[in-house]
């Protein structure tokens, strides 16, 4: 008998938590005082809410855009420089365009800006990986090293807003940002980023496109096997994955910051891997584990300064929650094994 | 720019490339001998960081740079324990566990920081530094090259004996089986999971003392989340190197000395971003990659687990 969907997720999530309790209790923190107030602070109160969903808008996207890859069998784990670039990108054309053409025009131009920016950051991977089969892991980990100082080259020496100390780019005014929604702080990159990742979700599993990727996925050599343009659908997927992850970037910047300044690198590119994989690629799932984690984010940097457990803390639960969600399918496995299913 | 070929300006850049390339060299051969072996360990960052952490806080209490080399090593040993009982021995995932160990040590690291030091950070005295006799008066070589802490001449002898563990000692040949063809070692009468599970030890204890020597030597502090990529570099150099320990050596060499550029440049009176020099060694060999475009040579098994009489 195998353990059912919900239970493999939930006893994960209850074993990190337990066991990060216990990591509390002997530096001599109180778990339940950390975990209600994390709660309350992140879910309860109508603020800390609408936080933790405006937090989920660039998760969700990157998600979106990891899973395209992950499901095609392509390792994209350069996520942090396509994200900065596209942030960048679209930080330097909004204030520019804000003048000449209506507001829509500009964060739509924008937008798209910021997708084609990531997307342009991750052929040369793509290329090399599927002309010369070059590992992805290292060339997308170089890019995302190169992309993340270019923008901060960019930032300072090329797009610097001169009247400000701090180098950064000049600032999009609040009212020109992505539009709330229903009179709440939440900008409207939230349902873009629902809509993404539950396009990429059907796209995977409904259409002859996705099937051909996770057949990709799966075993590339079928895939060659069975006729399909291996080059193209690798270049494909890689393009699909990092244009999300570069919508992410691009939405994070026109719906929130308005700018980016330089050395801002908030490094969701690999945070986010672990939530994809908890929820084994799988688009609704993934939005559950954003919620989850971004609620974590929002509650545990409050808690940093009202309960004295600094936020990183909230690291070693995402760590704790992959090591247990790996046992439990290690386990589950087995027991599979033995019942002879 | 009259001040670029002083010998102020040369010191400076080659005595930090040495101290900002040797965390790199240590945690470069450590995932090397791993990846020989078959086993993907994106979790060097996480044990750099740990061994950095615990490399730290012994050398700290204790006063001894020595304790504080072999409790980093440890601490990393200790981190790669995780690998060896989850993928060698469970077949889970190398690349989520890896990634798992990476996050939990930024965590679990900067939590520990914070309980013992608050929002302090305590300073280290000057490591002791081994001036080579005679070496040490050649000029500009013998202050920017010679005068280290012992272990950075250890790490540099290392890497030679390595090489000639590699080349021509049986261990070193059951490692690359274990990564190219892991049945047939099995077949040999070599217990495949025994050999990956002492390369991925030896991985852990390197990349922890790579934490150390950042963190009590380099810095000379520990601050959360100090290594700052430098276990991802490391993975870079293992996997470009093709499995040859003096290439880590000449890539660490390559990243040290553009990490070390900034500084350098700021002695000589010049001053541009940081970034713009630390941009020049990942376009370096990403143009290399283009022009050459060869398949990267890596372990055919490299990242799977094995099991034994499965397909």
């Amino acid at each position: 008998m195998s353990l059912r969907g919900p239970l493999r997720v939930f006893v994960p999530v209850v074993l990190a938590l337990t066991v990060g309790g216990l990591i509390l209790l002997v530096l001599g923190k109180d778990p339940i005082g950390y975990y209600s107030y994390v709660m309350e602070r992140s879910l309860l109160r109508w603020g800390g809410a609408q936080e933790t969903l405006t937090r989920m808008a660039p998760l969700l996207l990157i998600a979106a855009g990891l899973i395209v890859a992950f499901r095609s069998g392509i390792w994209n784990l350069g996520g942090d420089g396509q994200f900065l670039l596209a942030a960048v990108a679209s930080a330097a054309l909004a204030p520019a365009l804000i003048g000449g053409v209506p507001r829509g025009v500009t964060l739509v131009l924008c937008m798209l800006a910021g997708s084609l920016v990531g997307l342009v950051w991750s052929l040369l991977p793509a290329v090399l990986k599927s002309r010369y089969g070059i590992n992805e892991i290292i060339t997308t980990l170089m890019m995302s090293f190169l992309g993340t100082s270019f923008a901060n080259v960019l930032i300072k020496l090329v797009l610097r807003d001169p009247g400000t100390t701090v180098p950064q780019t000049r600032s999009l005014a609040v009212d020109d940002r992505l539009p709330r929604l229903f009179g709440t702080t939440i900008h409207s990159g939230l349902l873009l980023a629902m809509l993404a990742v539950v396009g990429v979700h059907l796209m995977m599993t409904r259409t002859a496109f996705g099937l051909r990727l996770q057949v990709l996925g799966a075993n590339r050599a079928a895939a060659v096997h069975a006729g399909y343009r291996v080059e193209r659908l690798t270049i494909a997927a890689f393009a699909l994955s990092a244009a999300l992850i570069g919508l992410a970037g691009a939405v994070e910047v026109l719906g929130v910051w308005g700018s980016v300044r330089a050395d801002w690198n908030p490094a969701l590119g690999l945070l986010v891997v672990p939530l994809v994989f908890l929820a084994r690629f799988n688009g609704y799932a993934v939005i559950g584990f954003t919620l989850f984690f971004s609620a974590l984010m929002v509650g545990g940097e409050s808690a940093a300064r009202r309960v004295g457990v600094p936020q990183h803390f909230v690291l070693v639960l995402v760590a704790l929650l992959l090591l247990f969600l790996g046992l439990v399918e290690y386990l589950d496995q087995g027991r599979r094994k033995a019942a002879g299913t | 720019m009259g001040g670029l070929l002083t010998e102020p300006f040369l010191v400076s850049l080659l005595y930090g490339a040495v101290t900002a390339g040797m965390p790199l060299l240590l945690a470069g051969l450590g995932e090397q001998m791993s990846e020989k072996a078959g086993v993907l360990n994106i979790g060097l960052e996480g044990m750099m960081l740990v061994g950095a952490y615990t490399g730290f806080v012994a050398a700290y209490h204790s006063g001894s740079f020595w304790l504080g080399y072999l409790a980093g090593g440890l601490g990393g040993m200790l981190t790669a324990l995780i690998v060896l009982l989850l993928c060698i021995r469970r077949g889970l995932n190398q690349i989520v566990i890896g990634i798992a160990i990476t996050v939990g040590a930024e965590g679990l690291t900067s939590l520990l920081h914070y309980v013992q030091f608050s929002r302090s950070y305590p300073r280290l005295a000057a490591a002791p530094v081994l001036a080579l006799p005679l070496l040490r008066d050649v000029p500009v070589l013998g202050r920017g090259l010679f005068s280290h802490n012992l272990l950075v001449y250890l790490a540099v002898a290392l890497v030679f004996a390595l090489s000639w563990m590699y080349r021509s000692t049986y261990l070193g040949l059951s490692l690359e089986a274990a990564g190219n063809q892991p049945a047939a070692l099995d077949a040999a009468g070599v217990d495949v999971v025994h050999t990956r599970s002492l390369a991925v030890l030896c991985t852990g204890f390197l990349a922890g003392l790579g934490g150390a020597y950042l963190a009590n030597v380099g810095a000379g502090i520990f601050v959360p989340f100090m290594t700052g990529g430098a276990g991802v570099i490391g993975i870079v150099l293992a996997m470009l190197a093709r499995g040859r320990p003096l290439m880590v050596m000449v890539g660490a060499a390559l990243f040290g000395a553009s990490l070390a550029m900034t500084t350098a440049l700021q002695v000589a009176g010049i001053d541009i971003p940081t970034d713009v020099v630390q941009m020049l060694p990942f376009a370096v060999v990403m143009a290399v990659l283009v022009v050459f475009g060869r398949h990267s040579m890596l372990p055919s098994a490299l990242g799977t687990p094995y099991t034994r009489g499965e397909r």
